[in-house]
């Protein structure tokens, strides 16, 4: 297992230094530059010039990403252009208000979404099915920050109830911008819940407990919930692994001061370093967390817990375990 | 389920009666009340969309300023209102079919034909190219699709092309990974092994023998990729970095409507709901197709 664990980290390398070559270079085409942003508007050719001669940018990209690569793998993430705070510090200046945002999101949708997946599984082909399914398709459909602008019109401007934006008024603020990103989440967490328990709701071993009498919630908790439990916590993972990039729209919505805007602001004043240390953050942060749901299933199927157990015996379980980090 | 359980149609011979496979998938589709419900709009929306420009002049209709009959509430003669410039909020939308049909459409044309083709090669051929595909492809999906193609757009500017191509290079990694497992599955085929035999090139195979044959779930992809790609357009437009003003794309005119949402919120309130309906048709039409494609999934 450690030897897995040890793996699946290194192989995190190269996809990392992957997404920050991606990164950096798409950025590199984009017309002007962040000296263009930082000189004074009356600025001469010759200014501009020595201001990108001073900060470095009139080398070649090749040997600027170089220089950035060497610094990363020194664990740097370089210094903003635009001002003088190191991209590390302005990340993490970000991040903890998205995570918290991200995390609300994910226990809101999980509140609501894993009963109302159930309850849709066990009342299969009834109108209460449909009508939830109808409630996770409609959620699945509706562009997140329109329905932020909505709630933010009733609870925050029409109602008084809610802030319109801002983080400043602690556990209030958190609410719409939950309910806006928890909305989505919920509606594809649902539609997994119910088809993931349909799949065990039909099992020989369900119909033998139910006939050796044992009572109907205790069917469905501890037989049914339990065995369906592998794509809900594979969505969960994706989920809880996604909130950092994931919030961008919601926080521009709500002007909420996370990681999602500063990526924004930064992409609009050629901010590379902010822009690309942010995005292999957010990379290494998904990638960490599939790392964990991946090791969640061996806690909760013992099945795969006999996998890991096996793989040093057996080289062809190694081969199996690639192809899942592959597909997850 | 009582419905799974009907008799088959018997033709006169007592015979079960024939149908080829897409008859197969229209017959159970058009049991599915969503998925009909689904094409039916999502018909009417490319209607919409294609007569747009016949209807409507868009010179004076769609961007013309009317500065007279500005911020208008819905009423007779404007069905949804004006905004800020006296334009009608239904011309603008129904004009505005255009462009987001036509930015989902591309950018998954885009996304399938590289991801099929990519996933193809990497399924038939295996070994070091399947893994250079697949490693390239991890890499290109570890980043969230958003984020990328927020970066995408601002590294290539603002335009409804750049737009296409930031959305569609996003989707690929989906279209790869899903074309190389269903490839994996009917590589070793022994009609693959026949074609193989016979001295078939291998160009060949993909594209008469494996691909038909895993179309199913690419179809499906397709369909739901298009409402996403749709939401993603819009998400962009709404940050300013996709079609530029003054042309009517529904994100960009919720952002526009966003500054007067206190006193006029009919502004913001429809553009979004247009969005929604197409997005919600196209994915009832996606699951149903899905369902009707491949039965075995269906619950």
């Amino acid at each position: 297992m450690y030897r897995y664990v040890l793996k699946r980290l290194l192989l995190l390398i190269p996809v990392l230094l992957g997404v920050s070559m991606l990164v950096y270079c798409i950025l590199d085409l984009a017309p002007g530059d962040a000296a263009d942003i930082l000189a004074p508007d009356d600025a001469t050719l010759e200014e501009k010039e020595a201001l990108r001669e001073e900060m470095g940018l009139n080398r070649p990209v090749l040997i600027r990403y170089f220089e950035y690569m060497w610094n990363l793998l020194h664990g740097e993430l370089g210094t903003s252009y635009l001002s003088p705070i190191t991209v590390w510090d302005a990340f993490t200046q970000k991040a903890p208000n998205t995570l918290k945002l991200g995390l609300a999101s994910v226990i809101f949708a999980v509140g609501l979404s894993l009963p109302l997946g159930i309850y849709a599984a066990r009342h299969r082909g009834s109108w209460k099915d449909a009508l939830s399914m109808i409630l996770a398709i409609l959620g699945l459909s509706m562009p997140n920050f329109w329905l932020g602008l909505l709630l933010m019109l009733l609870f925050a401007l029409r109602l008084g109830w809610l802030p319109s934006g801002g983080a400043d008024k602690g556990f209030l603020s958190l609410i719409l911008p939950t309910f806006t990103i928890g909305t989505g989440m919920m509606a594809t967490l649902t539609r997994t819940t119910r088809s993931s328990m349909l799949d065990v709701i039909r099992q020989d071993y369900l119909r033998t407990a139910r006939a050796k009498g044992v009572n109907e919630e205790v069917v469905i908790k501890k037989h049914a919930l339990k065995n369906a439990l592998i794509p809900i916590i594979t969505i969960i993972g994706t989920m809880l692994g996604g909130i950092l990039g994931g919030a961008t729209l919601t926080e521009s919505v709500f002007s909420w001061p996370g990681v999602g805007r500063l990526i924004i602001d930064s992409l609009n004043g050629r901010d590379t370093p902010v822009v690309t240390g942010c995005i292999i953050m957010t990379t290494m942060f998904f990638s960490v967390v599939l790392l964990v749901v991946d090791l969640v299933y061996a806690f909760v199927d013992p099945r795969i817990k006999a996998q890991y157990s096996n793989k040093n015996k057996k080289k062809g379980g190694e081969k199996k375990d690639g192809e899942k980090a592959a597909t997850a | 389920m009582a419905k799974k359980q009907q008799q088959p149609k018997l033709d006169a011979n007592g015979e079960r009666k024939q149908r080829s496979q897409a008859g197969e998938a229209w017959h159970r589709m058009k049991k599915d009340r969503g998925a009909m419900l689904g094409l039916v709009v999502v018909s009417i929306i490319i209607l919409v969309a294609l007569l747009a420009n016949v209807l409507l002049d868009y010179d004076e209709d769609v961007i013309g300023m009317h500065t007279k009959e500005r911020l208008q509430s819905p009423n007779a003669k404007h069905l949804l209102g004006t905004d800020e410039y006296g334009r009608d909020i239904l011309f603008r939308i129904l004009y505005g079919a255009r462009y987001s049909l036509s930015v989902g459409l591309v950018a998954v044309a885009i996304a399938l034909t590289i991801g099929v083709t990519l996933g193809a090669i990497a399924g038939y051929n295996g070994g070091a190219v399947e893994e250079v595909i697949m490693r390239f492809t991890d890499i290109f999906s570890s980043v969230p699709n958003m984020l990328m193609a927020l970066v995408v757009v601002s590294a290539l500017g603002q335009s409804m092309l750049n737009l296409m191509i930031a959305i569609g290079v996003t989707s690929v990694p989906q279209f790869v990974r899903i074309t190389r497992a269903t490839v994996l599955t009917v590589r070793n085929q022994e009609y693959v092994e026949s074609a193989r035999a016979i001295g078939l090139s291998t160009p060949k195979i993909i594209v008469s023998h494996i691909l038909p044959n895993s179309l199913s779930p690419i179809i499906v992809q397709t369909t739901l990729r298009v409402a996403s790609a749709i939401i993603s357009a819009s998400s962009l437009s709404f940050l300013g970095l996709g079609i530029p003003a003054p042309n009517p794309e529904w994100g960009s005119m919720l952002s526009g409507g966003r500054k007067f949402i206190r006193d006029y919120p009919y502004m913001t309130l429809y553009p979004g709901l247009a969005i929604m309906i197409t997005v919600l048709s196209l994915n009832l039409l996606g699951d149903g197709l899905r369902d009707a494609l491949d039965p075995k999934l269906k619950n």
